[in-house]
């Protein structure tokens, strides 16, 4: 491969690939496009039908020359999922079912008349006109940098990368670019670690090419553990070649020739595409021997995950693909200098490493131009709970968590009240709505007692305790923890163990000062940062919600009535109708009262199921 | 080097130094539980935590490396505060019955607690539940007092390399165990030992004899022989504040006696007797091309490594029962017809430096009397605990002698309990059997030291005999591996189970992880043997008057086929895992 | 509830030569104990003592060795699945969205905690965060997705696995 090649190939995939974007006030469609998710949460809701069925009934019509069928990565709005986008019309269809195909085919199609009514609704004007995705809400404010591919090119086929400007950068990098020019250009960028500490990535890659030995290591972190994120996992499924050709670069800036991606298994699809695109790079002479006549040489392997959240920690996952029990061991020495196999090796994860080939096309300075003054670029979330636009959603940083959650997000489902987001997974806080106004970046989240994490982002409302939130991920640390160190193997154990108190209301005021005491040992006696970081969600909910942790103590009461425990069911005599339909549903007889009187509920029998509640039609039963 | 402050005091060290290396130079003991030297430094149990000026957190001074410019601090109230609070945890998940445990008084957890003031109880919630490990008959693991500083895992696979114990699950969930939680006599466990000697709490322990051999000497119907092995009376002293490498044999004695037992015999004497039947053998095999190398037996570990990683290699083993075993065969055979006593009353006691010995007694083929050779197997430890027991005042009980005849011995016998023993005392008698003279020359200093693998060639009335000397089982299977690949050209092969030989055994005295380090604990032991060599009257086995009127009144020659019936046993091909 | 069934090792003699074949592989591999667990899962469906023997004898590793990173990864199981193997994400996204009432009702309606019924017919495990966020709460059987789901709905969705 040569960079005449490379044109070729962008040039003739180009021609290939059909419209992929949308054009206003088109007359005379002679092509169109279909672009299928084929994302997780789409593919689970049938998208796989759902482009079959395209495919054969293009077919069928002996349509296929003009009308291209492709499956992509995640679009993002995973809540409208199974989606179907349509160009050149740009025709967003949301929640399509695989028996709407013949009906989508045969309007849209056949007749060139869009199907507006399963279009999403907000890309539907008054007037009936459709709206670019880009002034709809959910994607208004968002920056695709990492994720700009996703969605738009067929992930199992090189060319529409190459189509892209996929491997220009590569390509750049090993004909004229000097280690320390990329080294450069890296640290100019301030472009800093996407998987949760924000390191930045210029540093780490100047550390390792500084490193003498005669084998390094290159290293792509796509074991994403955190419950409720899937940042990378889109990425591995929408545009895996971006992955590599980072660490093509990476490799090169280093003087690594091997590569190892550690992905979860629990990711079939991402593993599949990976092993594609990796068999297709080979094949296109920009990964292997002599890449682009130079004398650079670089392969890379997948290596699979076998459930351990720990091996997301970097030398946890090094010594995981050393074919071992996934535990950290202690920094220094750092992987720098000894990591995989003892050899110099960087580790990035997959978003950090799909901003890369980018910055080095585009420069710096356009990097820096997003985002604030300490972290720059855009940030991918997953938005996930109680939120409208459940999804993928790309934003410069500084973007503060109103914006998301409000405008991006769509705001909180059945007017519910916002009470917290939760970032960084099981490191990571809850953010309450005092501070929704934050410019949400590395540093300002550390400063709220939460961290940026890999990008999970889990919203609360009203409903949510937050005692229990802090359980729940405590109970993930405690099944997690990979037992090596005292503090987490047995310190999270007793911290959970003091959370059930509280959540059971057996718990005293003196339980709460051993939690927090308990909670910054572990902080700064873990081994590892899984430890080290782990007591974050009950601090952070401690320090914001202590008034519920004081409730479910002093009063033995859970104020959003989710610890079942201290949780009672009461009938509000004044709305009570007597209309006995909650005595004749609980499954306990725990109800009692007659025909057109209240009814009252016996909290000594009653076993808090709520069906009571969910019979009612008066609004007359509370729990609290 | 590399300049740093630790407590506001500067020090200069090399660099690769740890902080704790450092501030020990300086005077300063920081508290470890899971570290070892090398083979554990893992950075695990956080009790060595210390504050560094500019570090997000503390960190583990016994696997930190010292930088330039560094400011540590060992002894501020956050660094007492995390140590309290880590052994406070540990104790929360520990089976605090200690009062009546093995390690009481000498546990390092029960140190650690008491020095930083814990509360045992401060942290109370679920444990685990675990049942104790009785199936074999020489150790007791006891994951109720387990810590999970993992030295036992380190010991067993980095330096005897069976491995046969690991981490199993993870987190809380996690413990030590074999695979399958199976039971350990299920494993290819060796026996060694060496598991317990470094463990800091009574999680393992031997499996104690005391009571059978307490029972036997209140039984007025039973003669009780004791025999203590070469390396006990070099390591008993430590548990009565010795110094490390003090010979107290003759206190032994009379300690030995003061427990009651009626006979105090010497396992040195058939050490000499091993010699006499082990050099004929080789002999034998050189001259009759019979499989060599040959490699020793005394080292029970050892056959039953190369009984269960390498059974190709059986035939290579000299077939010569262990000392201990020749030394119960030879008082309920030889001195029982001596005396006129039926074998069936007499009760022989070993004492060992090992637990190994407590599997080797019930290996079958080893009851030449038609009654098991050994009836019962004290370790050092065991031994000490029953003299305290009976509250013997050992430093003040004056020295006694063995009995007669088995008491007496050679110093070929006696440094038998160091790495290359066996090797010396051999060549002693081979030398002057198959030259037919008298040497000079009775030391070996080639095969010395507590090097791992030691090499050695020497010229025997023309004979050329190449001869290699491995202790410790990981240096064992390199030696196998190179015989069983057929590139070892040696004739004769000595192997020790444990590091060091048997005065390492894993029966012997246990000290903290911090005297394992900084002390040459093998050396010092072995050097009390070879100090009792060099003083002693006869140093060939051959030499020995009472071996000579053994084979003169009762075995005939050596090799012979009444030595045979008595002195020699068979090996078995063991499956590694149960079907 | 404790309805944990042991059942006997039924491996085949092609099953064991693929097993092999993989290990032969691997030989030269470092690190290759990872793959080797996964690839002897893929072909067994579970890893008994019998498979992690032959891995620990093939790679030189001792079997606790082995056995150690068995049950260090939450992947890897030591007992065989259900014909129809049912897992509930219990990830953030779906656990506020009510994903533990749904785990307890399969409990209730399978008769165990998790591992295997009696039957054989059904294994239940909880699962982490498997990206379909969208849906929550989300179960899976076997490559099946449930999603948006309500404990009174598991019912109607077992009674499809019936056979």
């Amino acid at each position: 491969m040569n960079y005449n090649e490379l044109v070729a190939i962008k040039e003739r995939a180009l021609l290939a690939m059909g419209p992929r974007e949308a054009v206003h006030n088109i007359e005379n469609v002679e092509e169109r496009t279909v672009l299928v998710c084929g994302g997780t949460g789409c593919t689970s809701g049938k998208s796989k039908i759902i482009y079959k069925e395209f495919k054969d009934q293009v077919a069928a019509l002996g349509l296929s020359e003009k009308v291209r069928v492709i499956m992509t990565g995640c679009f993002g709005l995973c809540a409208l999922g199974p989606v179907v986008i349509v160009y050149p019309e740009g025709a967003f269809y949301s929640q399509v079912q695989p028996e709407y195909v013949s009906e989508i085919v045969d309007s849209h199609i056949v007749n060139n008349t869009v199907l507006t009514k399963y279009l999403y609704a907000e890309t539907v004007g008054d007037d009936g006109v459709i709206k670019a995705l880009n002034e709809t809400s959910f994607y208004k404010k968002q920056n695709r940098v990492a994720l700009r591919n996703c969605g738009v090119i067929d992930p199992e086929n090189i060319e529409e990368y190459i189509a892209r400007d996929g491997y220009f950068a590569l390509h750049k990098v090993v004909s004229s670019m000097s280690q320390d020019d990329v080294v450069k250009v890296m640290l100019d960028s301030g472009l800093r670690g996407r998987g949760g500490a924000g390191f930045p990535t210029g540093r780490k890659w100047m550390f390792a090419k500084a490193s003498q030995a005669d084998k390094k290591f290159v290293l792509c972190n796509a074991d994403e553990g955190d419950p409720g994120a899937f940042m990378d996992r889109s990425v591995l499924e929408g545009d895996p070649h971006a992955v590599l050709e980072a660490m093509a670069i990476a490799a090169y800036t280093i003087g690594a020739d091997q590569g190892y991606i550690y992905v979860r298994a629990e990711y079939p699809i991402a593993v599949q595409r990976l092993q594609i695109a990796i068999k297709q790079a080979k094949e296109y002479g920009v990964i292997g021997k002599n890449i682009f006549g130079s004398n650079f040489n670089f392969d890379v392997d997948v290596r699979l995950g076998a459930g351990a959240f720990v091996c997301g920690e970097e030398t946890a996952l090094m010594v995981s693909i050393e074919g071992n029990r996934g535990e950290p061991r202690p920094r220094p020495p750092f992987p720098a200098v000894k990591g995989l196999f003892g050899k110099p090796t960087i580790l990035n994860n997959v978003e950090t490493y799909a901003n890369v080939s980018q910055i080095i096309l585009k420069g710096a300075e356009w990097f820096t131009s997003m985002g604030t003054e300490k972290s720059k670029g855009t940030k991918v979330f997953a938005l996930g709970g109680k939120i409208v636009n459940t999804g993928l959603v790309e934003v410069p940083m500084g973007t503060t968590l109103r914006e998301i959650v409000e405008e991006i997000g769509g705001g909180i489902p059945g007017g519910k009240k916002f009470k917290a987001a939760q970032t960084g997974g099981p490191s990571g806080g809850c953010i309450p709505a005092e501070k929704m106004d934050v410019e949400i970046d590395y540093d300002n989240l550390l400063a709220i007692g939460s961290m940026m994490g890999s990008g999970g982002l889990i919203v609360m409302d009203e409903d949510n305790c937050m005692v229990d939130i802090a359980k729940f991920f405590l109970e993930f640390t405690v099944d997690e923890s990979c037992g090596k160190c005292t503090p987490c193997r047995i310190g999270t154990k007793r911290l959970y163990e003091l959370l059930t108190k509280v959540t059971n209301g057996t718990a005293t005021l003196e339980d709460l000062d051993k939690m927090e005491s308990l909670c910054n040992y572990i902080k700064e006696n873990s081994l590892c940062g899984l430890g080290q970081t782990a007591p974050n969600p009950v601090l952070s909910t401690l320090r914001y919600f202590k008034d519920e942790y004081i409730a479910h103590v002093v009063e033995k009461r859970c104020p959003a009535g989710v610890c079942k425990n201290l949780v009672s069911f009461s009938i509000i005599a004044d709305k009570c109708k007597g209309c006995t339909a909650c005595a004749r549903k609980c499954p306990v007889g725990a109800i009692s009262g007659t025909v057109k009187q209240p009814h009252v509920i016996d909290n000594a029998k009653c076993i808090k199921c709520g069906a009571c509640i969910a019979t009612c039609r008066f609004d007359a039963i509370v729990k609290g | 080097m590399i300049n740093l402050k630790i407590n506001n005091i500067p020090v200069s060290v090399e660099e690769g130094t740890t902080i704790l290396q450092a501030a020990k130079k300086i005077g300063i003991r920081i508290p470890t539980l899971c570290y070892m030297k090398e083979i554990n430094a893992i950075g695990a149990c956080r009790v060595c935590v210390v504050e560094v000026k500019g570090a997000r957190s503390l960190v583990a001074a016994c696997v930190y490396p010292v930088n330039e410019g560094m400011e540590v601090f060992t002894d501020t109230p956050k660094v007492r505060e995390s140590r309290k609070t880590t052994i406070e945890l540990i104790l929360s998940d520990h089976n605090k019955s200690c009062l009546s445990c093995d390690r009481n008084t000498h546990c390092e957890l029960q140190d650690l607690a008491y020095e930083y003031g814990c509360n045992a109880v401060k942290y109370e919630g679920e444990h685990h539940e675990c049942e104790k490990d009785f199936s074999t008959p020489y150790l007791v693991r006891d994951n109720s007092k387990c810590v999970l500083c993992r030295r036992c895992i380190a010991v067993c696979r980095k330096i005897q390399e069976v491995g046969v114990i690991g981490p199993i699950k993870r987190g809380f969930k996690t413990i030590v165990g074999c695979a399958f939680e199976s039971e350990l006599n299920d494993s290819p466990c060796v026996a060694c030992g060496q598991c317990i000697n470094v463990c800091p709490t009574g999680a393992l322990h031997e499996r104690e004899e005391i009571d059978e051999v307490r029972a036997a000497i209140a039984d007025p119907e039973k003669i009780v022989i004791a025999g203590p092995a070469p390396s006990v009376r070099a390591g008993l002293g430590e548990e009565f504040g010795y110094p490390m490498g003090t010979n107290v044999e003759g206190k032994m004695v009379t300690a030995l006696r003061m427990l009651g037992f009626d006979k105090i015999f010497d396992v040195n004497f058939t050490a000499d007797l091993t010699i006499m039947e082990e050099a004929h053998e080789l002999i034998e095999r050189v001259k009759n091309g019979g499989a060599l190398p040959m490699f020793t037996s005394c080292s029970p570990g050892w056959v039953r490594y190369l009984e269960y990683y390498y059974p190709e290699l059986i035939p290579n083993v000299s077939s010569c029962k262990s000392p201990q075993q020749m030394f119960g065969a030879i008082c309920k055979t030889y001195y029982a017809e001596k005396m006129g006593i039926d074998p069936s009353k007499i009760f022989v006691v070993s004492i060992m430096p090992c637990t190994a010995k407590k599997f080797e007694k019930t290996r079958g083929n080893q009851n030449a009397s038609g009654y098991p050779d050994i009836d019962a197997v004290l370790t050092t430890r065991e031994l000490a605990k029953m003299i305290k027991q009976n509250g013997i005042l050992f430093n003040e009980i004056p020295e006694g002698e063995m009995d007669q005849p088995l008491g007496v011995y050679t110093g070929a016998g006696v440094i038998f309990g160091a790495t290359g023993g066996v090797m010396e005392a051999a060549l002693r008698t081979a030398a002057e059997t198959i030259t037919g003279q008298t040497l000079d020359n009775v030391e070996y200093k080639k095969v010395r030291g507590t090097k791992g693998i030691k090499e050695a060639t020497y010229e025997v009335g023309g004979l050329k005999l190449k001869v290699a000397v491995a202790s410790g089982i990981a240096n064992a299977k390199k030696v196998c591996e190179k015989v069983a690949s057929g590139k070892s050209d040696h004739t004769f092969i000595e192997i020790m189970c444990c590091p060091g030989g048997c005065v390492n055994g894993g029966g012997q005295p246990i000290m903290s992880s911090v005297v394992r380090e900084n002390v040459d604990y093998k050396a010092l032991r072995a050097s009390a043997l070879y100090k009792a060599d060099k003083k002693a009257e006869y140093r060939k086995s051959h030499d020995n008057p009472v071996i000579k009127e053994l084979y003169e009144n009762y075995l005939g020659e050596p090799g012979s086929h009444k030595a045979h019936e008595i002195l020699h046993t068979t090996y078995v091909a063991r499956e590694r895992y149960k079907k | 509830m404790a309805n944990q069934t042991k059942v006997p090792f039924t491996g085949t003699k092609a099953q064991e030569e693929k097993l092999l074949k993989v290990l032969k592989g691997l030989k030269n591999v470092e690190g290759a104990l990872m793959p080797a667990l996964q690839q002897a899962q893929d072909i067994y469906g579970y890893l008994p003592i019998e498979v992690q023997e032959i891995i620990a004898d093939k790679l030189d590793l001792s079997l606790a060795e082995v056995y150690g990173v068995a049950t260090f990864y939450s992947q890897f199981t030591l007992t065989p699945k259900g014909k129809y193997k049912i897992g509930v994400c219990l990830g953030t996204a779906c656990y506020v969205k009510g994903s533990g009432e749904v785990f307890e009702e399969l409990q209730k309606q399978l008769g165990i905690e998790s591992g295997i019924t009696s039957d054989l017919l059904y294994s239940l495990d909880a699962t982490r965060c498997i990206g379909c966020c969208g849906l929550a709460p989300v179960m899976t059987i076997n490559d099946d997705v449930y999603g948006k789901l309500t404990k009174d709905q598991i019912a109607g969705i077992l009674a499809k696995y019936k056979e």
